[in-house]
C-alpha cells in the first residue's frame, strides 16, 4: 500500500506520520498516534464522534484525507486540558452540569464547542445549537450540554 | 481497500495538467464531504484522486459588476456572509441549512453542484439567482447557466477533464429579493423532503419579475417556469401567490414521486405552502434591505 509523509502540529508538538495514502486523520491519530480520543461513530460525516479542530476549525476528522494535514495545525480532545492536568473550562462545565452521560459523543461535542467559543466568547443559545448540531448523542442529553457550554462561556469572560 | 494516488496539484494550470495525465482514472476532490462518503460506502478508492483543496485562487466571495464567487468557497464562508446574507440571501438560507458546522467548513460550492444530487441545497438558490457556471479544461473557459448544468441525477455537463472554476451571479439580481425553504424533519444533518426557491423583484405592489426552482421534485434541479409566467404581472396577494404555487406543484413544473423521505402527494401540499411563503419572505426582504 502507498504510503505518504505527512508533517503537522498535533496538539502543540510538531509531528510526522508515515501511513497509507488513502488513511483518514481519523485513523491515523487512532492508529499510528494512538490518541483514541475522538471516536469513530458513522464514519460518513454524520454523527460528530470524530470531530478535531483544524487550523481553529471544526471538521470531520473521518472525512479528511490525511495528505490534506500536511503543515496544519490539528487540536483533538488529547490536546484539550492543559499541561499540568487542569481541566479546560468546557470539561469543568461539562462535569459540573452532567454534560456527560456514556461519553461517547463528549469528546466531539467539546471539540464543536471549543471551536464555537474559540470564534465566538459570547455565543447565543442558538450560536451553542447550531454549533453542536453535527453532534450526535443518542443519550439525549442535549439540554445538559447545551448548559454545559453556556456556562463555560460565562466562566471564561 | 485498493491502492490509490493522492496528488496535491498547487494551480489550475497544474490540475489541468494531472486530469488529463491520468484521464478517466481521476477523481477531483475538493472538501471531500462527498468523495470520501462514497470511498467508505463502496470500499474503492479511484486510482487517483486530484485534491483541488490547495488551490486558494478559488475561495473568495466577491461583488464588482455581479457577483464572483469561487468554487472552492466554503458553505461556511456563504453562511457568515454579511453580502451573500444581505444580497443573495436564498444562497445564504441554502449554504447554512447542509449538514453542520463541521461539514460547511469544508464541504465547498463548487462541490455541492458537482455532485448534483436532485436535493442540493445551492441548486435551488442558484437556479433562482440566474447563476452563471464557469469551467475551465484543455480547450480554455467555458460558462453555461445554471439552467443547463444539470443533465440527470448525480450527472451535469462537466467534463471529465475540466474543473468549474467560478459562479456568477448577474448584477441585475441586486434588485430582486430571494429566499429558500428547505423542508425537513429536522433543523440539522438531514436531507430535504423538498426544496423551494424564490426570487421576485417588485414594482411597488406588482411582482415585475420573478423565478421559482424546486429540489428533490424532479430528477435534477427545476425551474418551475409556467408558475413563473403566471405570477409575473400581477400584484403581490394570496389569490395569485396561492395559484402560483398549485401550478408549481401540478406536473407542468414538476414530476414529484413517492420516496423513503416523503410521499409526493405531501410533497405537492408542502409546495403549495411554500411557493407563497418564500415569496412573501422574498418581498419581505427587498423592504428590510431598503430601510437599512
Amino acid at each position: 500500500m502507498k504510503k505518504v509523509s505527512v508533517s503537522f502540529t498535533l496538539n502543540g508538538n510538531t509531528v510526522t506520520a508515515e501511513v497509507p495514502v488513502i488513511w483518514t486523520l481519523l485513523k491515523t491519530l487512532r492508529e499510528y498516534f494512538e490518541l483514541t480520543g475522538a471516536k469513530e461513530g458513522c464514519g460518513v460525516g454524520e454523527c460528530g464522534a470524530c470531530t478535531v479542530i483544524l487550523d481553529g476549525e471544526a471538521i470531520n476528522s473521518c472525512l479528511c484525507p490525511i495528505p490534506e494535514v500536511e503543515g496544519k495545525s490539528v487540536t483533538t480532545i488529547e490536546g484539550l486540558a492543559n499541561e499540568d492536568g487542569t481541566l479546560h473550562p468546557l470539561q469543568e462545565a461539562f462535569l459540573k452540569n452532567n454534560g456527560v452521560q456514556c461519553g461517547f459523543c463528549t469528546s466531539g461535542m467539546l471539540m464543536s464547542s471549543k471551536a464555537l467559543l474559540d470564534q465566538n466568547p459570547d455565543p447565543t443559545e442558538d450560536d451553542i445549537r447550531t454549533s453542536i448540531a453535527g453532534n450526535f448523542c443518542r443519550c439525549t442529553g442535549y439540554v445538559q450540554i447545551v448548559e454545559s457550554i453556556e456556562m463555560a462561556a460565562k466562566e471564561s469572560k | 481497500m485498493t491502492d490509490c494516488d493522492y496528488l496535491r496539484p498547487d494551480n489550475l494550470e497544474e490540475t489541468l495538467g494531472l486530469l488529463k495525465e491520468h484521464g478517466p482514472r481521476a477523481t477531483l476532490i475538493a472538501g471531500g464531504t462527498d468523495v470520501m462518503v462514497k470511498i467508505k460506502n463502496t470500499k474503492k478508492p479511484p486510482e487517483v484522486l486530484v485534491s483541488i483543496r490547495g488551490l486558494k485562487d478559488l475561495k473568495y466571495i466577491e461583488k464588482r459588476s455581479g457577483y464572483h464567487i469561487g468554487a472552492l468557497t466554503t458553505h461556511r464562508m456563504l453562511e457568515q456572509s454579511e453580502l451573500v446574507k444581505a444580497e443573495l440571501s436564498a444562497l445564504h438560507d441554502g449554504a447554512s441549512r447542509v449538514g453542520s458546522v463541521q461539514v460547511r467548513n469544508v464541504a465547498t460550492l463548487g462541490g455541492n453542484i458537482c455532485n448534483a444530487a436532485p436535493s442540493a441545497d445551492t441548486a435551488g438558490p442558484l437556479l433562482v439567482l440566474d447563476a452563471l457556471v464557469f469551467m475551465e479544461g484543455p480547450e480554455g473557459k467555458r460558462s453555461v447557466p445554471i439552467t443547463e448544468f444539470f443533465t440527470g441525477t448525480y450527472k451535469t455537463v462537466l467534463k471529465k477533464d475540466e474543473v468549474l472554476t467560478e459562479i456568477q451571479i448577474p448584477a441585475e439580481m441586486e434588485h430582486f429579493g430571494s429566499a429558500y425553504w428547505k423542508h425537513s424533519r429536522r433543523k440539522a444533518m438531514n436531507l430535504p423532503i423538498l426544496g423551494i426557491a424564490v426570487s421576485v423583484k417588485l414594482d411597488g405592489e406588482i411582482i415585475a419579475d420573478a423565478r421559482i426552482a424546486l429540489t428533490v421534485a424532479a430528477p435534477t434541479p427545476v425551474r418551475a417556469y409556467k408558475a413563473e409566467a403566471f405570477l409575473k404581472g400581477k400584484p403581490m396577494g394570496d389569490e395569485a401567490l396561492n395559484e402560483t404555487g398549485k401550478i408549481a406543484a401540478s406536473t407542468e413544473c414538476c414530476t414529484l414521486r413517492d420516496s423513503l423521505r416523503g410521499e409526493a402527494w405531501y410533497r405537492r401540499e408542502i409546495i403549495e405552502a411554500y411557493v407563497p411563503r418564500m415569496a412573501r419572505l422574498a418581498a419581505e426582504r427587498i423592504a428590510q434591505r431598503r430601510s437599512k
